[in-house]
């Protein structure tokens, strides 16, 4: 499933992929329904034309009642029906926290495991350029530590349509994001129904000397940067785990027994950021393996800001991972 | 208060079930009460003694196969709508033979089987996943409908006013019922909520109706109404139904919370008992004799003892059960 079709080369947007995969469940199950605000409209493009094909009921536009549509899912999805949710941007996570957190993660565990809740909740996430602090979080670390989630961050747009196709076919609440600076990308994508199981990586680049987790849209950085230590003669792999609940650890450390070398590239805040937790794990998994200190590459723990040259500071930059790369070489 | 005429709109048999599951109720939560000072129950409880009719009338006027919602002071819709007073014991024991099989407790004891879409520690948690399950009745054009419960606190929570318009919009087959109890925790509700509750819901176009509460047959006829609009497609329903926590907030806040209730405040309700004055209506009506009554009276104290006595011979799960039933489809559990 993971490898790229031969039977055409056509290249579409990141976010028409989303589409494709929410076209595709909606038509595969009629108890898919894609519910949020403006989701007719769309205003971030994933959900755009649908309404036209499947009409206003299983497109249907909510209130701004985050807390209260995302916890509706999981009545709705107690019940029967396979709600997606379309949350816009990323930050509307914490108006619905309770609902999400406490309720549709827990309600099957509390019960012992009566009900199945398959719900997914996307949104655009991350800096996007002067999109200022409310509408450039990615919440996924928090999200990561709420047990009885599962979350998928694609790079591709070939990972954002069988993912997409995964998360609404799997049985559990899923929360898909979409970094938003990753959906005007272009890349090869099938016209047929494809899945990309969750739970594994990706390696999106062999190299030999040093392995770089990237994750959602530090992912093409850490390519770009590939590309420019190829020419000083250093080799990097980059580990794309795709789906950080369930984590593909065994892939990273895979990588790690052949390089040694460990740098993780998250699009998020430093402290507790998904990037804390895999060089934690890798740490205690294979610290024989390492050669040298593993190194993180995050946002500085502040706010995203408003002015350029503030956000520019803050977020992930190529040479921040540069100089990551070279800490663990040296 | 509902005249003796009400009776003419239930049967003999219905009433005599209604009586029987508000002393199940009444005597269960009085055994945890006693469970609970004995230090047999692992953390705490919410009780439902005096509120039994809300739950009772509400739910007898419900198909086996609707749904509810319901809180944190949850035993009462739990047995309303079914729930064997054994598999609830073994809960609150955290035994195996529990409903959730130990994993959810006084405040999340739940059965899909039964309708019980969920109970909720958290207050207002439950409206809009009841709100939800309205919803794709209605989107899957089945007629079942729900019952979200919550107290008067919750009716202060955003999710309430949320939930309540999207229901109005969507004409969702969901009924509103808040139990108002006449305490937010241990402040008097009257001091922390603006207006009627009831009359929360005319701005959103949704028809609401104040009942007593302790009229178990009043009760019954107002939420039959709301769930003939229901069913008919034509939407929510916001009832308040007016009573009194007979207990506090939760068993052993003697330890913190003070005389907050002022005695003849409680002595007054107590005199306004709902199981005693149902019972005597249906004496009244020649329905029942008081020997009867004590009968039905006896038996449930004897099944709620027997209840205490399989929860405890129950086993406690599993330890490694703990890390079983995060996700469907993953029967080796969490690593």
């Amino acid at each position: 499933m993971n490898a790229q079709s031969t039977t055409t080369d056509r290249s579409i947007y990141f976010i028409e992929a989303m589409r494709e995969g929410l076209r595709g469940m909606l038509t595969e199950d009629e108890n898919v329904v894609v519910i949020g605000e403006d989701v007719g409209r769309s205003v971030i493009g994933a959900t755009r034309g649908l309404v036209d094909d499947f009409g206003p009921m299983r497109v249907r536009n909510t209130p701004i009642s985050e807390a209260t549509f995302v916890g509706m899912c999981v009545g709705a999805a107690a019940v029967g029906l396979r709600p997606v949710v379309d949350l816009m941007v990323g930050s509307f996570f914490y108006v619905a926290m309770d609902q999400l957190a406490d309720q549709a993660a827990k309600l099957r565990y509390m019960s012992g495991g009566q009900v199945t809740l398959p719900i997914v909740y996307f949104t655009a996430s991350g800096p996007s350029g002067s999109a200022a602090a409310q509408h450039s979080e990615n919440p996924h670390p928090m999200l990561m530590n709420v047990a009885g989630l599962k979350i998928v961050m694609p790079s591709t747009p070939y990972d954002a349509k069988g993912l997409m196709v995964s998360a609404v076919r799997d049985n559990n609440p899923v929360v898909y994001f979409q970094d938003f600076v990753l959906g005007g990308t272009r890349g090869v994508v099938p016209e047929e129904l494809y899945s990309i199981p969750l739970g594994v990586g990706d390696i999106k680049r062999h190299g030999t000397d040093v392995t770089v987790v990237a994750i959602g849209a530090a992912v093409p950085k850490a390519l770009r940067v590939a590309e420019v230590m190829e020419k000083e003669g250093v080799s990097v792999e980059v580990v794309d785990p795709r789906t950080l609940v369930p984590m593909d650890y065994d892939l990273i450390l895979e990588s790690v027994t052949r390089t040694g070398k460990l740098v993780v590239v998250d699009n998020a805040r430093l402290t507790c950021s998904a990037a804390s937790e895999i060089v934690a794990t890798i740490t205690e998994r294979g610290f024989d393996l390492l050669t040298s200190a593993p190194q993180r590459v995050a946002w500085a723990d502040v706010p995203v800001p408003f002015s350029p040259p503030l956000e520019e500071r803050v977020v992930i930059s190529d040479s921040d991972i540069v100089s990551a790369i070279r800490a663990v070489l040296a | 208060m509902a005249t003796q005429k009400d009776l003419d709109h239930i049967t003999k048999d219905d009433a005599l079930d209604m009586l029987r599951r508000m002393i199940r109720i009444r005597r269960f939560e009085e055994k945890l009460s006693v469970l609970f000072k004995r230090g047999k129950l692992p953390g705490f409880v919410h009780l439902y003694t005096g509120e039994e009719a809300i739950a009772v009338g509400a739910c007898s006027a419900l198909r086996d196969d609707d749904r509810i919602t319901s809180t944190h002071r949850g035993h009462g819709h739990l047995i309303a709508k079914g729930a064997l007073v054994n598999r609830m014991m073994a809960e609150l024991f955290g035994r195996v033979d529990g409903y959730c099989r130990g994993k959810g407790g006084s405040m999340h004891i739940v059965s899909f089987e039964l309708g019980i879409i969920g109970t909720n520690g958290i207050v207002g948690g439950g409206i809009p996943i009841g709100t939800g399950s309205a919803w794709a009745d209605s989107h899957l054009g089945r007629d079942n409908v729900t019952i979200v419960f919550f107290g008067d606190g919750a009716s202060n929570q955003g999710v309430f006013f949320e939930s309540m318009n999207i229901a109005s919009v969507w004409k969702l087959p969901v009924i509103f019922v808040c139990e108002n109890n006449g305490y937010t925790e241990w402040t008097p509700t009257a001091e922390l909520t603006a207006g009627n509750i009831v009359d929360r819901s005319a701005p959103m176009g949704i028809p609401g109706e104040a009942v007593d509460g302790n009229d178990v047959v009043a009760m019954r006829l107002a939420v039959e109404r709301a769930v003939s609009r229901a069913r008919a497609g034509d939407g929510p329903t916001l009832i308040e139904a007016q009573s009194y926590r007979w207990n506090g907030h939760n068993e052993g806040e003697e330890a913190f919370a003070g005389a907050y209730r002022p005695d003849a405040e409680q002595a007054e309700w107590r005199e306004r008992d709902p199981i005693v004055a149902f019972g005597e209506r249906l004496v009244s009506a020649g329905w029942m004799t008081r020997d009867e009554w004590d009968a039905v009276d006896a038996d449930e104290l004897g099944s709620v003892d027997a209840a205490v006595e399989f929860a405890e011979q129950s086993p406690f799960p599993d330890a490694d059960e703990a890390l079983l039933h995060l996700f469907a489809g993953d029967s080796e559990g969490v690593r």
